[in-house]
């Protein structure tokens, strides 16, 4: 799993450190900062539950398949 | 693309003594597209109530919050909440990238860092309200308004801790805010005069804070510059009103859902679902668009009103397994009882933590609370823009556990 955040997008809810504190920060400003790119497999539902959360949507989620 | 015309249905629908939310919700859901209503100024909008369809609106480009469009959805002449030109900084009916600044300027307050900072004095203020609640109410029986003497206070303490309004000034900032949000026991003209007696303590605040600079909300946005001096006032009166009346609400509805499903005491999970059950801002995302725009293959042209019903999609079936049951069990958690999109409430973060202080505390303290009178004659509001209880009369019998009574 590969995640991307869009910092120009983020409005700062936070919802996404609710949701994932091991993968999500906020900074200084309020705006998400990613603590991983690659997060474990046991981070994975919660990742995914941030990013459906975000109101701004800027967190994208990919998945590779071997 | 469906342009043909949909049947008109009148709104809004919330009768007092009616089931929230309206069972009619339910059928709107499973019409094809959107339904047309006829607001009572005459105008028409488009309601919206399936929960991918009300996500879609409120992060649409093309839609706009800002009520100074022709065709915006007013449905009543705002509750006397003031429009951008009237308090510069009311930053809620701007669209992006102006609304942008103003958010910007104000994440670092709320963020979950920052709130989480804040517990401790949280946790003090909700202390002191039932203090002061359980002390009233020795000359009352034992019984309280747990919306006057409870919900409403810890709300009303907390932003002005926030804001750094000084203790002095409480009453005086306190009764004015009491009177700007209740709805029923106050009229137009006691309203504006409140409003405007408080953006005048307001001016005179952000003046001082100018001048000696605290630790608190006013001093820190004066010391970024990001806003300018003449932009607080809408900005902390969006602030207070904002995190006024809907935490109030939320309580009031939550402490009364967990008096009647009490197996759920003590339960943290009861804040996300009572946000979702009672979705007390059912009302307040109106939207116009701007441009032509397809909501669920309806065609919504340039200039007709949209409003998304937040209770709506929060009982949307499809979104929430048997949504009608309160289950702070449901795995669940995508709700827009915050709004969605850019306008997603700002002060949500705190909103949850004093609802979470305030149920933990007062069940701990007051273990046997309960109703004074049967759910059914409460007195339920459904005539404003939010939902909640004007009153929730409460009773306790037994000698209250706690810090100051424990003496085994
Ligand atoms: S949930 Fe989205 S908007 Fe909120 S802080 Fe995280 S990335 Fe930003």
């Amino acid at each position: 799993m590969q995640i991307t955040v869009d910092s120009d997008r983020c409005v700062g809810a936070g919802q996404c450190v609710l949701a994932a504190p091991a993968v999500f920060d906020q900074d200084e400003d309020g705006v998400v900062s990613l603590l991983t790119e690659h997060p474990a497999a046991d981070q994975h539902t919660a990742v995914r539950l941030a990013s459906s959360l975000c109101p701004s949507r800027s967190i994208t989620v990919t998945v590779q398949q071997d | 693309m469906k342009s043909a015309e949909p049947s008109v249905v009148d709104f809004p629908l919330r009768r007092p003594g009616e089931a929230f939310p309206p069972p009619r919700y339910q059928d709107y859901r499973t019409r094809e597209g959107l339904v047309v209503c006829h607001l009572p100024n005459g105008n028409r909008a488009w309601l919206v109530t399936r929960h991918e369809d009300v996500r879609a609106v409120l992060t649409n480009k093309k839609i706009s919050s800002n009520p100074d469009y022709p065709g915006f959805p007013n449905i009543s002449d705002t509750m006397g909440v003031p429009r951008q030109e009237q308090i510069p900084g009311w930053f809620v009916g701007l669209d992006s990238p102006e609304h942008d600044r103003f958010r910007k300027a104000l994440i670092p307050e709320f963020t979950v860092r920052r709130v989480r900072e804040l517990r401790p004095a949280i946790e003090r203020t909700v202390d002191a309200q039932i203090d002061a609640m359980l002390a009233a109410g020795k000359t009352a029986g034992n019984t309280a308004d747990l919306v006057a003497d409870f919900a409403l206070p810890v709300p009303s303490l907390v932003i002005s801790t926030l804001l750094g309004v000084p203790p002095v000034d409480r009453d005086f900032f306190e009764s004015r805010t009491r009177t700007l949000i209740a709805i029923r026991a106050s009229t137009d003209q006691q309203r504006n005069e409140a409003t405007k007696e408080l953006l005048r303590y307001i001016n005179r605040l952000v003046e001082i804070k100018v001048k000696w600079p605290g630790d608190d909300l006013i001093s820190r946005l004066l010391a970024t510059g990001t806003l300018a001096a003449q932009e607080l006032p809408g900005v902390l009166m969006l602030l207070l009103i904002a995190g006024h009346e809907t935490t109030a609400n939320n309580i009031g509805l939550g402490v009364m859902t967990l008096l009647q499903n009490p197996q759920w005491i003590g339960d943290d999970r009861v804040v996300e679902e009572t946000l979702r059950f009672h979705s007390v801002a059912d009302l307040v995302s109106l939207r116009v668009a701007v441009e032509d725009v397809e909501i669920s293959g309806q065609l919504v042209k340039a200039g007709e009103g949209i409003i998304p019903l937040v209770a709506a999609a929060n009982h949307d079936a499809d979104a929430f397994a048997c949504p009608y049951q309160f289950d702070p069990a449901r795995t669940e958690r995508q709700h827009v009882a915050f709004g969605y999109g850019v306008h997603q409430c700002l002060g949500q973060n705190l909103v949850r933590v004093e609802m979470e202080i305030a149920y933990r505390r007062l069940f701990e303290r007051i273990p046997d609370l309960e109703l004074a009178v049967p759910v059914e004659e409460l007195p339920f509001k459904y005539d404003g823009v939010l939902c909640g209880l004007h009153e929730l009369p409460v009773r306790w019998s037994q000698r209250p556990s706690g810090a100051q009574q424990e003496e085994h």
